[in-house]
């Protein structure tokens, strides 16, 4: 299969940045470059972010 | 002939399994991605009804623990291929387990005591003499863990965990503080060698690069890839990160073992293309077999799973 990916811009839930995302896939985590915050793509057609989910107990390597 | 048919089971898209998924489709594989999220295991389907029974191989990715040990047992349960596999996940995602297996195998660390009580505890952290460190048994990224540097913290300590955590907080893993050189060891070990290693360099005790630690070039030397090799070797093999401290005295001690493994700072230092290496041992998993991939002519460890999910398979 060919990975799918999108590039574009979306709103930071957090602070309503418009931040410019580049190949990135359902499900990737990037960072809001103006409040730092991580961010789940949860959408690539139309892009859509949101909070990355809070780390758990059992979460880690 | 058929494209070998490879999944990636994974919880979120960082970028590690980004790297992974880049690799893998560069090779030509039939590549799915299983989100964690969204999967349900038919967990006593037979035969033809196991929807994952056509799979080369399936690679393990996910973010809990908790979710990566019960998925490849089940996995592998099922006859299917998985790197790493239920016991080497099983083996690692506790640190009392990962001890007791290199205990097992010979495998220098630094002195570990277990108690289940306040009381007990408290007798151990003086058995090993202050400073030591506690530190939950399951949970990685230098969370939760505790240096403790005399009676009175041990006592605060081992009531808060006791009184506040859930019961795993009060099976007490209590490690022997090393005085290492404001640095530690990251090794990296795909099946029968040491493919990279960086130093990752900190004013503080905790060195994780999640919190703060910085990642250097570390020579991969003979000892050191010994070592390495039998401390995965000890947790059933496969692809993990070790962590490993200088004693000063004793030299190279194996402090921990990573089973899903996170490289994305060690690329760069390294000049190693970490994902390409562990694509390549997926692979030769999925043609000729766990062992095989290991490197292991005489079929490898016993397996010995301990945990409160015992019987996880290889």
């Amino acid at each position: 299969m060919a990975l799918k990916t999108a590039s574009g811009t979306a709103e930071c839930p957090e602070c309503f940045a418009e931040i410019e995302v580049k190949n990135v896939m359902q499900n990737e985590i990037v960072q809001c470059p103006e409040c730092g915050v991580d961010l789940e793509v949860v959408n690539i057609d139309p892009i859509e972010l949101a909070p990355a989910p809070e780390e758990e107990e059992d979460w880690g390597e | 002939m058929s494209k070998m048919k490879v999944g990636v089971l994974y919880s979120r898209v960082r970028a590690e399994e980004k790297l992974l998924f880049e690799e893998f489709d560069r090779r030509g594989v039939d590549l799915e991605l299983i989100d964690d999220n969204t999967l349900i295991f038919d967990i006593t389907a037979r035969g033809d009804g196991r929807r994952f029974r056509d799979f080369d191989v399936i690679v393990e990715r996910c973010i809990s623990h908790g979710r990566a040990l019960y998925s490849l047992r089940i996995l592998n349960d099922q006859g299917v291929k998985t790197v790493n596999t239920a016991l080497v996940a099983d083996n690692c995602g506790n640190k009392l387990q990962t001890t007791s297996a290199l205990t097992a195998a010979g495998v220098p660390q630094p002195r570990c005591l277990v108690a289940y009580t306040q009381e007990s505890a408290l007798e151990a952290i003086e058995m090993l003499g202050y400073p030591v460190v506690l530190k939950p048994a399951v949970g990685s990224w230098g969370r939760l863990l505790s240096k403790i540097n005399d009676r009175e913290a041990a006592e605060a300590i081992l009531e808060h965990k006791e009184v506040l955590g859930s019961y795993h907080h009060s099976i007490f893993y209590i490690q022997e503080y090393i005085h290492k050189p404001l640095r530690d060891i990251r090794a990296f070990v795909v099946g029968d060698e040491t493919i990279a290693a960086i130093y990752r360099t900190s004013d503080h005790w905790i060195t994780n690069t999640a919190r703060g630690g910085k990642a250097s070039n570390c020579p991969v030397t003979p000892e050191l890839n010994d070592l390495c090799v039998r401390a995965a070797k000890a947790v059933g093999g496969g692809v993990v990160a070790i962590d490993v401290f200088e004693d000063p005295e004793r030299g190279l001690l194996v402090n921990e073992v990573n089973y899903t493994m996170e490289f994305r700072n060690s690329i760069a230092p390294t000049g190693v293309n970490i994902p390409a290496k562990v694509v390549d041992f997926c692979l030769r998993v999925a043609k000729e077999g766990w062992a095989a991939a290991n490197g292991w002519t005489n079929g490898g460890p016993e397996a010995k799973p301990v945990s409160l999910t015992s019987g996880a398979s290889a």
